[in-house]
């Protein structure tokens, strides 16, 4: 480790910091349905899409139609990214002549996008036309971005709307949500990022790959294709599916530190704005900055303790007199800082875009981003998941603590009751289910076993991996694992689906019963929840409640794998 | 039920009966109630099938797994104990309250004479009956007194020996069922059917046997099942993962780790907590109607005090005398005094005493002075007496107003000249009334022969000690509001002596239920204490009602407490009680789920350590063997539930040091104690059991 990489990682938790109020400010004006300055242009185009849609913004829906609506519109989405791959063949802007993707990965590849998880058991320049890049992929990159900030502004109305007699039972209009969501805030922020990385060197062309020859006077063929564009939304939405299959780690898709900065920015941006907005719209900023605050610990641990690691580097390689941190699988132009960083960012935010391959950090250093998508991608989080993630463990801590004050237990006034909690222990239950029952399964599976790439406890870890980054919505990949076998295709799907839509349902049906529910007016009584205490006591939470599940499985992976590196087996 | 009180934990009474129904709980259905402790008792079967299996055939380590089922089972039966001590202590209650119950006659009457009677069996008593119960009679069921006067013994319920007086009329017309007439008689109706009584109540509540789980338990209960859950998944999982590894693990080892994982101590301790914290109340002589009462009452935001009798002392005292103009101090002191010589109220009393201490006017004889004394009605809201030739009359200031201007005096000579002066007199009277109200005291005027002499201060003694507890009151982040039926000014000055929050002043019962709804409309749970019938729409409405066992029977049907002491600064007793329950709950289930850290710690290298050596590295604990470290996790497991028993009976302690000092407080005993503790329990078990060759 070394000062200039701590630095670095400074900069960049100072600059998420920073940005934290203004879009803070500026997404809860647009979900408020307050003007902006990008007003005059959106307004008729949003009121045009409400038309066509035949909905309005003063129409609004109780918990369930929304999570319907929410879940036909996804189906929906799901049927017809699988119909685009599926007949990809016959279709347009297909310049190098890309066939129809077989049944299973369509599947996959179809429920992974729309999940927001973006795991890809494809390498895009080598099975994806550009039609398919850019009309089916990319649209549910944003969409799926979309439908995760709609679920988190519902939830948020569920605990600013102070219920009285005769108040809205309702937690706003999914369809109103959505556009917001795209139109005001995930597009202009992705016009200006597309236009950025285009100047920084990333391609952005509907023209065919490029034929060269190399100085040995082999044929290469250079895969280009509208980049820039699907990388913008591909980092702001936390969606992670690389363009190539190399993913950020590919010069094209991230060519210098800058468009690293740029990316791993965008990762957080919208996420850790979210915390803000929850703040303001419930009337104390105080109470978004305690959550950023128990995010930002354990992010700043998770950072830490990878970054050690991959600088320590394999003793084995040292016993060789090869000196230095850990470089297998990492880029020269990004290093060991800026890849550590990176994997704790992609990680942390359900993000699942590589700038380096996590399989090949060490055992330590990749343990860290397992631990991250266990415990449910809560440390800032996906955009939108990220948040109602977090408010399913906050029900758990305060209803906790709550008792041990003395009181029904309450967050923010709304009481935490029967109902509520059992919502949130289903959500939290979904995640060992998907990760563990599946893995159990692939590791006794021959057939499922003869993916893994390494022997030993490190092939373990590349199954655990796998089903914990598809419940978990990330779609980063330990490297080495063959996914792309019917077995995979199929399971990880379940996986995702499991892992977005099962927490999903339970999240609003919490949003349905706070909204309908009497504010409580805070006393001496109430335990202030935007302290440092409760700081403290969600990092608890999080840590015991979403991690503890998880202790066998790591001892029997990562843990293992390094006690045995020390004692200096390898397999 | 003062006897009970010197039950305590250990009372071998309690304990060895308790021991035996912890068997008895072994029943299925008894222990399906209990999702955590239902589990456990089904792995414990599936485990001890699989022991036998291997006893029969002589293989595997049997004495490893023998002392495994055994801590099983030891698990089971400690929970089942926990909850049969603490429905032990309401047992020994229950019997002596059915004692009270003991087959009783009664005097059915059929017409209005007295004298026409049959005698019945209680039991066989309809709502409606109308009993006689003279002395010596034990009162055949609960009943409202129609006719009559009597003293009652209550010790039955109460544990008061001190007879009561019941009446008919007012609010003290209530008779409990199982309580004796010891003087006078009564007509008694019935208000409740044999088996609904005020005592089977009781009994049944003190014993536990119609516990519901109240809403924050099935909140905790949720999440207890929902950690279990994970937790199968943790464990069932594990065997799998091993196979990968090369390796295989016993279910005997999978099982205790499972249970040692699960939330045990919460869940063998939670009924327990629920019984004992009823308990504690019954202890304080009062008594929840549900669980859901006592939950209540820790949420409270606002507690609505009457003034009288709880915020300050029952009389009013007088302090002072303020004639007006041209009239002496020692003029009016004497007035007041032979006004006030025949009247038996406190406030009377203080006035002779006063008039004694201060003026040194002695005590005179009614009789020689052929006086007669004028008691207070209603209607005159006045007393005085009646001399040879003069009147004296006192008062409150608009009564004795109203009767110097309404002609009672002499007139004289020149009216107008006399009304003038008199009129002078009036301003400077109710002047003088304001300034007393305004510093929170009762004017009492006086007047002799339509003539006003001027004012005695009354004022209201505010009970030492109150101010602290409503700042303590005021740090638990409850509001106290005062009701009371002064005027605004005399209400202000009392509420700012006494440091209440707010009052409610010239109270009715109307404005009293408009109160509480208006806090209720602002999501806040009102609590209250009344005795009379017009109380009893406020009990009703109020989220913790406390009805006076002294009130009547539509207030203690309204309520859903009743204070057997009839002690409106209970109250704040109450809700500690029931933050004290929430409490303990809490901290149990952190202490609970911190646990698991160390037992990961003592069994994940112990299980996997024969095909991963390397995972030694993880014995922290430097626990003995495989099998030592497996072991001790669950003798652990098992007795700290032993040692929780007298923590959930007694409860934790509540302080009002504000929520987020307590919290932090807890935190660090429960939460962080609780990460702690195990690993040197663990340690501490593992050196016992190898040094004496168990494992």
């Amino acid at each position: 480790m070394t000062l200039n990489g701590w630095l670095q990682i400074l900069l960049y938790c100072g600059i998420i910091i920073a940005l934290v109020k203004p879009l803070g400010g500026y997404m809860t004006r647009i979900f408020s349905g307050e003007r902006t300055f990008l007003s005059p242009v959106l307004i008729p185009i949003e009121r045009g899409l409400y038309a066509m849609a035949g909905t309005s913004e003063r129409e609004e829906q109780h918990w369930a139609s929304y999570a319907v609506s929410l879940l036909m519109f996804n189906l929906f989405g799901v049927v017809v990214l699988y119909a685009i791959m599926r007949l990809q063949a016959g279709m347009p802007y297909n310049p190098a002549g890309m066939g129809a993707v077989p049944p299973e990965l369509s599947f996959n590849t179809a429920v992974s996008f729309v999940s927001n998880t973006n795991w890809q058991n494809y390498g895009g320049e080598s099975t994806m036309s550009y039609l398919t890049q850019m009309m089916g992929l990319n649209v549910q990159n944003f969409l799926s971005a979309a439908t995760g900030m709609a679920i988190a502004v519902g939830l948020i109305r569920a605990f600013s709307r102070a219920s009285g007699p005769g108040a809205r039972k309702t937690i706003g209009n999914f369809w109103v949500d959505m556009t917001r969501a795209i139109l005001y805030i995930l597009l202009p922020i992705c016009i200006v990022l597309t236009l950025v990385y285009v100047y920084l060197g990333v391609p952005q062309t509907l023209g065919p790959y490029v034929e060269a020859t190399t100085l040995e006077g082999a044929k290469q063929t250079i895969a280009l294709g509208p980049v820039a564009s699907q990388l913008a939304i591909k980092m702001l939405g936390t969606n992670g599916g690389g363009f190539f299959n190399a993913n950020s780690a590919h010069p094209f898709e991230n060519p210098d530190a800058i468009s690293n900065l740029i990316q791993m920015l965008s990762i957080f941006a919208i996420g850790a704005a979210f915390t803000n907005v929850f703040g303001r719209m419930v009337g104390n900023q105080r109470q978004g900055w305690a959550i950023l605050a128990s995010m930002g610990i354990l992010f700043i641990a998770g950072v830490g303790i990878t970054y050690w690691a991959e600088a320590a580097g394999n003793p084995l390689m040292h016993a060789f007199g090869l000196e230095g941190g850990n470089m297998e699988g990492k880029e020269a132009r990004f290093g060991i800082t800026l890849s550590s960083l990176f994997a704790v960012i992609t990680t942390a935010a359900s993000c699942g875009a590589v700038n380096a391959m996590h399989g090949s950090f060490t055992a330590l250093g990749g343990l860290i981003p397992l631990i991250n998508m266990q415990l449910g991608e809560v440390i800032v989080g996906g955009v939108g998941a990220g948040f109602y993630g977090i408010i399913l463990f906050i029900i758990v801590a305060v209803f906790v603590a709550g008792l041990m004050v003395g009181r029904t237990p309450e967050y923010l006034g709304k009481k935490i009751e029967a109902k509520e909690m059992k919502m949130a222990v289903l959500a939290i239950l979904c995640l060992p289910l998907a990760m563990l029952v599946f893995t159990a399964i692939a590791t006794v599976l021959p057939s499922a076993v003869a993916s893994i790439g390494t022997a030993g406890p490190h092939g373990f870890s590349e199954i655990l991996y796998a089903y914990t980054s598809a419940a978990a919505n990330n779609g980063s990949a330990f490297g080495g694992l063959t996914g792309n076998t019917p077995w995979y295709n199929v399971t990880l799907g379940i996986g995702m689906l499991m892992g977005r839509f099962l927490v999903i349902i339970p999240a609003l049906a919490i949003a349905g019963s706070l909204v309908a529910k009497k504010t409580v007016p805070a006393s001496a009584g109430t335990f202030p929840t935007d302290g440092p205490l409760f700081v403290g006591l969600l990092v608890g939470t999080i840590l015991i409640v979403g991690g503890l599940t998880f202790m066998p499985a790591l001892a029997l992976g990562p843990v293992v794998e390094h006690l045995v590196m020390i004692a200096g087996q390898t397999f | 039920m003062s006897q009970a009180k010197s039950a305590s934990i250990m009372d071998t009474r309690i304990l060895i009966p308790a021991a035996g129904d912890a068997f008895k709980k072994l029943n299925p259905r008894t222990l399906a109630r209990n999702p955590v402790m239902f589990v456990v008792a089904t792995v414990s079967v599936l485990t001890t099938v699989l022991f036998l299996r291997d006893l029969a055939a002589g293989n595997g380590n049997l004495g490893f797994s023998f002392q495994i089922n055994l801590w099983l089972w030891f698990t089971v039966l400690f929970a089942n104990f926990a909850e049969a001590v603490a429905e032990g202590r309401g047992k020994a209650q229950a019997d002596s309250l059915r004692k009270a119950r003991t087959e009783t006659q009664a005097k059915l009457l059929s017409g209005s004479d007295r004298t026409q009677y049959k005698m019945v069996a209680g039991t066989s008593l309809k709502v409606g009956d109308v009993v006689l119960v003279e002395p010596g009679d034990i009162i055949p069921s609960d009943g409202e007194v129609i006719e009559g006067v009597a003293s009652v013994n209550e010790a039955a319920i109460t544990g008061e020996s001190a007879p009561v007086i019941r009446e008919s009329g007012g609010d003290r017309s209530a008779v409990t069922g199982g309580t004796q007439v010891l003087s006078d008689w009564i007509r008694v109706r019935i208000t409740a059917a044999a088996g609904s009584t005020f005592l089977d109540r009781m009994i049944s509540l003190v014993e536990g046997a119609e516990r519901q789980k109240t809403p924050n338990e099935i909140a905790l209960n949720i999440l207890l099942a929902g950690m279990t859950l994970i937790f199968v998944l943790a464990t069932a999982t594990i065997p799998s993962f091993a196979i990968y590894a090369g390796g295989s693990i016993s279910i005997i080892v999978l099982v205790a780790l499972f249970v040692t994982l699960i939330p045990t101590t919460i869940g063998a301790l939670l009924s327990a907590i629920g019984i004992a914290g009823m308990d504690r109340l019954v202890r304080f002589n009062v008594l929840a109607m549900s669980g859901r009462a006592v939950e209540a009452a820790g949420d409270v935001d606002t507690l609505l005090l009457d003034k009288t009798g709880t915020i300050t002392l029952g009389n009013r005292q007088a302090t002072s005398f303020r004639p007006v103009r041209g009239v002496s101090e020692q003029d009016l002191a004497d007035a007041a005094q032979l006004a006030s010589l025949a009247d038996e109220t406190p406030e009377g009393r203080s006035i002779v005493v006063l008039a004694k201490e201060k003026y040194a006017i002695r005590g005179r004889d009614m009789a020689s002075l052929k006086a007669t004394f004028v008691p207070f009605t209603a209607q005159t809201r006045m007393s005085g007496v009646d001399l040879e030739g003069s009147q004296i009359r006192k008062g409150a200031v608009d009564a004795v107003l109203a009767y110097v201007g309404s002609g009672t005096m002499p007139v004289s000579g020149n009216a107008a000249i006399a009304t003038q002066a008199n009129s002078d007199t009036v301003r400077e009277l109710q002047a003088i009334a304001d300034e007393i109200a305004k510093a929170g005291g009762t004017p009492l005027a006086v007047a002799r022969d339509g003539k006003l002499l001027g004012v005695v201060q009354l004022k209201d003694i505010v009970k030492g000690g109150i101010r602290e507890r409503f700042a303590e009151l005021r740090r638990m982040g409850i509001r106290t509001v005062m009701i009371t039926g002064d005027n605004p000014m005399t209400a202000a000055a009392i509420a700012a002596e006494a440091g209440v929050d707010d009052f409610l002043a010239q109270a009715t019962p109307e404005n009293k239920l408009t109160l509480i709804r208006e806090e209720q409309a602002k999501g806040k749970l009102v609590a209250m204490c009344g005795d009379g019938t017009n109380d009893a729409p406020a009990l009703a409405q109020a989220d913790v009602g406390v009805a006076m066992n002294t009130g009547t029977v539509a207030a203690r049907e309204a309520g859903n407490m009743v204070d057997l002491d009839s002690d409106p600064t209970k109250l704040i007793e109450i809700v500690e009680i029931g933050k004290q329950l929430l409490m303990t709950r809490g901290a149990l289930t952190t202490f609970s789920i911190a646990n698991d850290i160390a037992k990961y710690f003592a069994i994940i290298p112990a299980m996997f350590l024969t095909f991963y050596p390397q995972l030694g590295v993880l014995n922290i604990m430097g626990l003995a063997t495989p099998q030592s470290a497996i072991l001790s996790a669950i003798i652990f497991n098992a007795l700290i539930i032993i040692a929780l028993i007298p923590l959930s009976l007694k409860g934790v302690k509540y302080r009002a040091i504000g929520a987020g000092a307590l919290l932090s407080r807890n935190l660090l005993v429960y939460g962080v104690g609780g990460i702690l503790v195990p690993f040197i329990g663990i340690k501490a078990i593992d050196m016992i059991i190898t040094a004496i060759g168990l494992a």
